[in-house]
């Protein structure tokens, strides 16, 4: 396996599974664990990992959020690039993704809140009031079937017969 | 009046074949709550869903009546087209396509195999060959090729001398040894198939699931222009199993005899399954890549786990790990059962291969990476109680 290939191979199996040990990676890949551990060191300090996280279907347990994503549209000036407007939003702790897009608007934001109150509160008055801001579209999430790739939805179960040659 | 012979209700050649050696296993099993079972050779993945949203459509459009007996041109021309990845340039007219490969092999039996002749047979092996082969008129000849020994040019021709069998039947990726053939290995083959004048049967099942080298179709060799049957399908590589779909390689002559058994029995491979097919020709490659990486991760781990407690040689395909018994003592189907009764893991007794599996068990890695370490130490705490 190549450098690069290694590396990759490591990352995929963390961003598909955050909790395998070392050892287990070294199983898988057929690395040796002071080269995944080297790997992984690597990937941390250059921020190639940016952060290790869990997907939690919070729905299930009962927790209310509310999510919203925004299209925001914005006036660029010669002291305002879309860089300079994207960092100040991305700034605040309720935005979760800002992304800039092709299309009608500028920006998509993702916004995270207790209530509609909360977010609506918040774009009207933090994100709306940019002076670069020109008009905004609020759309709320109603059910998510889907995150980061994972079904939060199950239909299919194994089926299969527990012996068969 | 004199008593008229008492007529036998069955196909006598069926007494010669015993049932299957898990049917005992298998009722051990029903009823117990949270086995991890290694014992099922297929997929755990679901078929991928543009293969399901295409069948799903041409069901909604209607499309549910017969094909041609050789099955839809369209696919046949995907699937010739597709095998050239395996170093075989196939001419679609000589595809036939099947209700799996199941149904091929039976076919290719039945348009090969006269009264008599005899079929040799590399063992272990997956456990139709042999019953079909004697229900044919076939007198089944094996040789014992357990892992990591592999079939090579003396064995077949040492054992050809005696016998001069007509048919011999590979299997590679090997279902339950995981042991597959470079095309180094199989240019010896060829070698010792044209000197004996044999025919191939090729079940490559599972061509798309290699980890150590690609796959290639002994069909694609010289001088095997004229022996060579090729079956292969969409279960394994497409998780399409329960859709019994697969295919039929042969040159002319074999093929004509194999559409004609399937046009009286089978007619037809059904429709929805075939748009699936071609549907996983097409557009499929991105989910086959990313389930075989998953296969072979998982058999990194597993087999490296095995290996701390069990000999157990490292599978170049498929998702079977066939580790060696021998040392604890037992017997396979012992071994299988008490594990099942103590540990709640069931594997398939090695002996269900045939006598050359005696001593081993067959574990298939297609379960979840969580399963497979549950089930690995599971294994690793029954093995050390033995010692």
């Amino acid at each position: 396996m190549h450098e690069a290939d290694k590396k990759v191979e490591v990352l995929k199996l963390l961003e598909d599974n955050a909790r395998y040990s070392v050892d287990e990676i070294a199983d898988i890949t057929g690395l040796s664990r002071e080269d995944v551990e080297k790997i992984i060191s690597e990937c941390e300090n250059e921020k190639s990992i940016l952060k290790y996280k869990t997907i939690i279907d919070w729905e299930k347990l009962g927790e209310e959020f509310v999510v919203a994503l925004i299209d925001v549209r914005v006036n660029l000036t010669r002291e305002k690039n879309y860089d300079d407007i994207a960092r100040r939003i991305a700034k605040f702790p309720e935005v979760h993704a800002v992304r800039l897009v092709s299309g009608e608007y500028d920006f998509q934001i993702v916004v995270k809140g207790k209530s509609l109150k909360d977010v609506s509160f918040f774009v009207s008055e933090k994100v709306s009031t940019l002076p670069e801001v020109r008009d905004t579209n609020t759309h709320f999430v109603l059910k998510s079937y889907k995150e980061e790739g994972v079904l939060l939805f199950s239909d299919e179960e194994d089926r299969r017969l527990a012996i068969v040659p | 009046m004199e008593k008229m012979k008492e007529k036998k209700k069955v196909n006598e050649k069926l007494l010669e074949i015993k049932p299957s050696g898990i049917r005992r296993f298998f009722d051990l099993i029903i009823g117990r709550e949270d086995v991890i079972s290694l014992g099922v050779g297929e997929p755990d993945f679901p078929t991928p869903w543009r293969i399901r949203e295409e069948m799903i459509y041409s069901l909604e459009k209607g499309i549910t009546s017969y094909t041609s007996n050789y099955g839809l041109e369209e696919l046949r021309v995907e699937i010739a087209k597709y095998y050239r990845k395996f170093g075989l340039d196939a001419n679609p007219d000589n595809i036939v396509v099947t209700s799996g490969v199941s149904e091929g092999f039976d076919l290719s039996l039945r348009a090969t195999v006269n009264p008599g002749d005899f079929v040799l047979i590399p063992e272990p092996s997956y456990v139709s060959y042999q019953p079909l082969a004697i229900l044919c008129g076939g007198n089944v000849v094996t040789i014992s090729i357990p892992p990591p020994s592999r079939l090579t040019y003396e064995e077949i021709t040492t054992a050809s001398r005696m016998i001069d069998p007509k048919i011999l039947i590979l299997n590679y990726p090997s279902n339950p040894t995981g042991v597959s053939y470079s095309k180094k290995e199989l240019e010896e083959i060829a070698d010792a198939v044209v000197e004996m004048d044999m025919i191939v049967i090729s079940d490559e099942i599972y061509s798309e699931l290699t980890y150590k080298f690609p796959h290639t179709s002994i069909a694609g060799l010289n001088g095997m222009e004229d022996r060579v049957v090729v079956l292969n399908g969409f279960s394994k590589s497409f998780a399409m199993t329960g859709l019994r779909i697969g295919y039929v390689i042969a040159p002319d002559e074999i093929l004509d005899a194999v559409l004609k058994i399937h046009q009286y029995s089978m007619l037809c491979a059904p429709i929805t399954s075939q748009i699936g097919a071609i549907e996983a020709l097409r557009n499929g490659e991105s989910e086959l890549d990313e389930m075989r990486a998953e296969y072979m991760r998982r058999r990194n781990f597993f087999v490296r786990k095995l290996n701390e407690v069990l000999e157990t040689h490292m599978p170049e395909g498929a998702f079977y790990a066939f580790p060696s018994i021998k040392d604890t003592g037992l017997s396979s189907e012992e071994f299988a059962e008490r594990l099942l009764l103590e540990k709640n893991v069931a594997v398939v007794p090695g002996n269900a291969f045939g006598e050359s599996g005696e001593g081993y068990i067959r574990c298939a890695y297609a379960v979840s990476m969580d399963k497979l370490r549950e089930a690995a130490d599971r294994i690793s705490e029954f093995v050390n109680s033995l010692r």
